[in-house]
């Protein structure tokens, strides 16, 4: 039986633009386990970036629960919010997010540095390594994002994401701003890591990405629309290098 | 406790890497610090050695010394300075019998003239004086003799050498007995001086020739009044009383009326030391100043540099917030970036500021000591204004909300 990694129930999000209360989260009941492929969907203003800061412990909720891998993680504070990320929530951003001028590998050891479990640097080095391999840059440690392509900076992005092993992939827009044939490439490594047990969560508004994972949750006006368990496109050919 | 230091390690690596990223702005940034903690060393060494240059200089002008200069002339109501000296050597003379406190007097008579041995020749200045002079100025021969109050009372064609004199003309260092010629005057050599330095202008008072004043007055300058008359006081609490003896007697002398100026003027070796201690006050309080403001402006330069660092990697400090940074994570990585900048910015302001000091004593023959004190002082400044001009930057990158700072475009 695979344990519970999100269980949110309730959850609401008011923010107030002066004199307006908006509602970007209307009591949102979602429960994801362990080893679930979840694409979270809809246009834009239907609340799902807001749904991503709270799942990703980036933001609070103004009411409701949300406990990941069994933590409470609703009402924690900043700091502690800090070290929830660290440890659980391994992000994947639309626009890559690396460091500039800043190598590969020096990049995917970011979150050992700040992490409560002291790596010496061996360790996170040796991490580091392992998790570039795991999304086929091995060889490519050194080279400088400038140096990279978009759909390999991305997979910079993922291994540093996973260095940790976290408890959740968050990805936002991962492939926004790739060609298709590159979207597949990297929807192409999500799977793999999926089909190797870890948890993903997508956010994305287009539905041919969507289509890539287990189970599609569509939100519309800050409530969850409909929730279905999808069929899985798999890519047209596994280019894994 | 180990996981904490080795954070703290981490955030160390961190800002290194971020400062190594931007190495051309880390400098200009740094450059304030550099030439104000410069300043600091430099003005505090040269200031330093400086004082004691004066203190060395000012003891070697002789013990309880007092100069007598001739003055302000009172011509129709303007005081003007005729070019014409007031003083006679006759004035020197009787000084020793109206002024008790007195205990050496001699004239001074200057000149300069190329002077020739030889083959060799070396322009310097000459100094008549009278035989009291080596009393007066605790100076004594090192080779030889000094004149004699016959050779004044007959003007003879007699010369003592300076160290830097003899070391001109006469090489082999033999010079006591030998014929020099001043003005195609020939001068038999006495005696040597004991080598003195340089006085407090940075001027070689070995590089000069002392003979007889009669004999600079007659042959040499063509001069019926003297320059000046130097003076030493029975003691050193008798400074004063012999001031104010000479002072009665000269104005008698030159028959000055009551309320009237007189036509001379006296410098104490005290005065002089006060004055010299004055005027380097002064100049020490203006450039410490200099360094306390570039110190200051240095400062500004760090936290204007940190708040466009902050502004310009709002996007990064983003990125570092969304895997785990802590709001404390920042604020050190920030403060460190700041504090490092201005230590290395210490630290290569502590090397020119040695470098200069050094340079300037070595140029003109100060004895300038950097003092650990100066040098702890100035970094401590430095870290410290790393410290306070890089914490608004910091601690505003640190409250930065992660979100807001991941859309920062």
């Amino acid at each position: 039986m695979p344990g519970r990694v999100i269980q949110i129930s309730e959850l609401t999000k008011i923010y107030k633009m002066g004199e307006v209360e908006v509602r970007a989260l209307d009591g949102v009941d979602l429960s994801v386990d362990e080893g679930e492929f979840l694409a979270v969907m809809g246009p834009s203003g239907s609340g799902k970036s807001t749904l991503m800061n709270i799942i990703g412990c980036l933001d609070r909720p103004t009411a409701g629960t949300y406990q990941l891998d069994d933590v409470d993680v609703s009402k924690l504070d900043r700091d502690e919010r800090a070290v929830i990320r660290n440890a659980k929530i391994g992000f994947v951003f639309q626009s890559f997010n690396l460091l500039a001028r800043t190598s590969a590998i020096e990049n995917v050891e970011l979150p050992m540095l700040y992490g409560e479990l002291g790596w010496s640097r061996d360790k996170r080095h040796a991490a580091a390594r392992e998790s570039l391999r795991r999304v086929g840059l091995a060889g490519r440690e050194d080279h400088y994002p400038s140096q990279l392509s978009g759909g390999q900076q991305q997979r910079v992005a993922i291994a540093r994401a996973l260095v940790t092993n976290p408890a959740i992939l968050l990805a936002d827009e991962p492939t926004g701003n790739l060609d298709s044939r590159t979207s597949e490439e990297i929807m192409g490594i999500f799977q793999r890591l999926n089909d190797d047990g870890k948890t993903v969560v997508l956010i994305t508004h287009e539905p041919d990405i969507a289509q890539y994972a287990k189970r599609i949750v569509h939100m519309r006006d800050g409530q969850i629309q409909h929730d279905e368990v999808g069929k899985q496109k798999r890519p047209v050919a596994m280019v894994m290098k | 406790m180990k996981n904490s230091v080795m954070r703290m390690g981490n955030i160390t690596v961190v800002g290194l890497k971020a400062i190594s990223r931007n190495k051309l702005r880390s400098i200009l940034t740094m450059l304030g610090i550099v030439i104000g903690v410069g300043c600091v060393i430099a003005v505090v060494a040269i200031g330093n050695g400086a004082t004691k240059s004066v203190e060395a200089t000012i003891n070697s002008l002789g013990t309880n010394f007092i100069m007598i200069f001739p003055g302000a002339a009172t011509q129709s109501g303007a005081r003007i300075f005729t070019g014409q000296s007031t003083l006679t050597a006759e004035d020197a003379d009787g000084m020793k019998a109206e002024a008790p406190a007195v205990a050496y007097v001699s004239p001074m008579v200057r000149s300069a003239a190329q002077i020739v041995s030889g083959e060799l020749n070396w322009g310097t200045s000459i100094q008549g004086v009278s035989t009291d002079y080596p009393l007066i100025r605790s100076w004594n021969v090192s080779q030889g003799d000094f004149f004699t109050d016959t050779d004044v009372k007959a003007a003879a064609k007699v010369a003592v050498l300076g160290n830097t004199v003899v070391d001109n003309l006469f090489p082999n260092g033999d010079a006591v007995g030998q014929i020099i010629r001043i003005k195609n005057v020939p001068f038999k050599v006495v005696g040597v001086l004991e080598k003195k330095g340089g006085n407090m202008m940075g001027q070689d008072q070995d590089d000069t020739v002392i003979a007889p004043y009669t004999t600079v007055m007659k042959r040499l300058a063509g001069k019926t009044k003297i320059d000046m008359i130097q003076v030493s006081a029975v003691s050193g609490s008798q400074v004063q009383e012999a001031q104010n003896e000479i002072e009665a007697y000269l104005r008698q002398r030159h028959r000055i009326q009551p309320g009237q100026d007189s036509d001379f003027m006296m410098r104490s070796q005290e005065e002089i030391a006060q004055t010299q201690a004055q005027s380097m006050g002064i100049l020490r309080t203006l450039l410490l100043s200099i360094a306390a403001i570039s110190l200051l402006v240095g400062g500004i330069g760090i936290m204007n540099i940190m708040l466009v660092s902050v502004t310009e990697r709002t996007r990064e400090i983003g990125i570092r917030m969304a895997i785990g940074a802590k709001g404390r994570h920042v604020l050190m990585q920030f403060l460190f970036e700041a504090v490092t900048l201005a230590i290395v910015g210490g630290l290569i302001g502590v090397a020119i500021g040695v470098a200069a000091s050094l340079g300037v004593g070595h140029f003109l023959k100060w004895p300038i000591v950097v003092t650990p004190a100066s040098v702890a002082l100035s970094f401590g400044v430095a870290a410290f204004v790393g410290i306070f001009f890089g914490f608004y930057p910091a601690r505003k990158a640190s409250r930065l909300d992660p979100i807001d700072a991941l859309r920062y475009e």
